[in-house]
């Protein structure tokens, strides 16, 4: 009880602590021109996904070598073994993001070790709907060719079609579901 | 001086991969500022309290483009050099859906769970090995819905040259429903906090 009254406490503090988020417009000119530097010094845009399948077949090609290097989808992926398949612009890219977050949360005091859920559903179901809304997103993300970054953000800027056609069903999606998930955030 | 400076050969490939970490530093920062690594702040989007995804997207949209297309109009920016992911409008609108989908109900996109969980979010540990199931679940399946993926392939297209109108109009445009998209966001945020004032 009283254990559970310190860790009360403990989390209030922190949640004074933790200073507030930028103004949402700030915060998007900030990425918008982090955006446009990647295309006038690399000539591409930014991306996540693709990170996560490079070292998704480099674990496919590490348990099944032959398999991965004869699967279509996993060989795009791979290298012939003269380099590393991890020496990639988008590998190291998200390894920035990872440190990018890092600096800026510590910076703001908002490092926390927790759950992101709403009050009427347990962590365990968090748990669940998390590995499950990763997974279709994993799904999704390959068959567009890309994630919000790669597609919706790089794309958009470029008015890329097929970008702009995926940003728009993204919105649809989420919103088509957006009450049935209602338990889970609210 | 003329970009993509890496496109004019200004470095090499080691130098590029430095810059991509640098790059990510700034996307993974701002994302952070923007409280994107907090799941609940950007499920909040889908229910109408808090429209931070919508403005951040939209800002993040229009002020590149706006940059890209004044240097390139400038002269400073050689467009041709810049990468089109190639479209193919099926397996897009799918992927798209899908990942709405995904978005709501695991709380994430990939580069939000990274930045949410450098910044300790457990569930976003969790939402990245789901992340990796289905990139297997993919590619173990990839061969049944090769012809899907590849389906409806329009090749690498601008908006402008799908309409047939000028980049200028359409980046006017553009700026203008975001605009109109800003306004309607912060209404109906107010619209919710009343309600939910009136509830309590």
């Amino acid at each position: 009880m009283s254990l559970a009254l310190d860790e009360k406490t403990a989390m209030t503090k922190e949640e004074i602590k933790a200073k507030p988020y930028w103004n949402p417009y700030l915060s998007g000119i900030g990425l918008g021109l982090v955006l446009l530097l990647s295309y006038v010094i690399m000539g591409r845009g930014l991306g996540a996904s693709g990170a996560f399948t490079t070292t998704a077949s480099v674990v496919v090609e590490t348990i099944a070598p032959d398999y991965a290097r004869n699967n279509e989808f996993y060989s795009e992926y791979l290298t012939d073994g003269t380099r590393s398949p991890f020496k990639d612009w988008l590998v190291f890219e998200v390894i920035g993001v990872l440190v990018g977050g890092f600096i800026s949360g510590a910076l703001a005091g908002r490092i926390k070790r927790t759950v992101e859920k709403g009050p009427r559903i347990s962590t365990k179901m968090r748990f669940v709907f998390a590995f499950s809304g990763g997974m279709l997103m994993g799904i999704g993300a390959k068959l567009a060719r890309g994630c919000t970054s790669g597609q919706a953000l790089t794309g958009g800027a470029i008015l890329n079609v097929g970008s702009w056609a995926f940003m728009l069903m993204v919105f649809a999606g989420a919103y088509a579901l957006a009450y049935l998930m209602r338990r889970q955030w609210t | 001086m003329n970009g993509p400076f890496y496109k004019y050969g200004m470095f090499n490939e080691e130098i590029s991969l430095i810059v991509a970490f640098v790059i990510g530093i700034g996307f993974g920062f701002f994302l952070e500022r923007a409280g994107f690594g907090s799941g609940r702040k950007l499920a909040a989007q889908f229910y109408f309290t808090d429209m931070s995804v919508l403005k951040v997207m939209f800002s993040a949209i229009v002020t590149a483009m706006l940059g890209v297309f004044f240097l390139s109009w400038m002269g400073f920016l050689d467009l041709s050099l810049v990468y089109v992911n190639p479209t193919f409008l099926l397996p897009q609108i799918a992927g798209g859906l899908l990942l709405g989908i995904g978005f709501v109900i695991g709380g994430y996109c990939p580069g939000t769970s990274a930045v949410a969980c450098s910044t300790g979010r457990i569930d976003a540990m969790v939402y990245i090995g789901g992340i990796f199931a289905g990139i297997f679940l993919f590619g173990f399946v990839f061969p049944l819905f090769k012809d899907f993926y590849y389906s409806t392939p329009m090749g690498s297209i601008t908006l402008p040259q799908l309409f047939n109108i000028s980049y200028g109009t359409l980046v006017f445009t553009v700026v203008l429903m975001a605009v109109g998209a800003f306004v309607m966001a912060e209404w109906g945020e107010k619209k919710m906090a009343q309600k939910k004032g009136a509830e309590l």
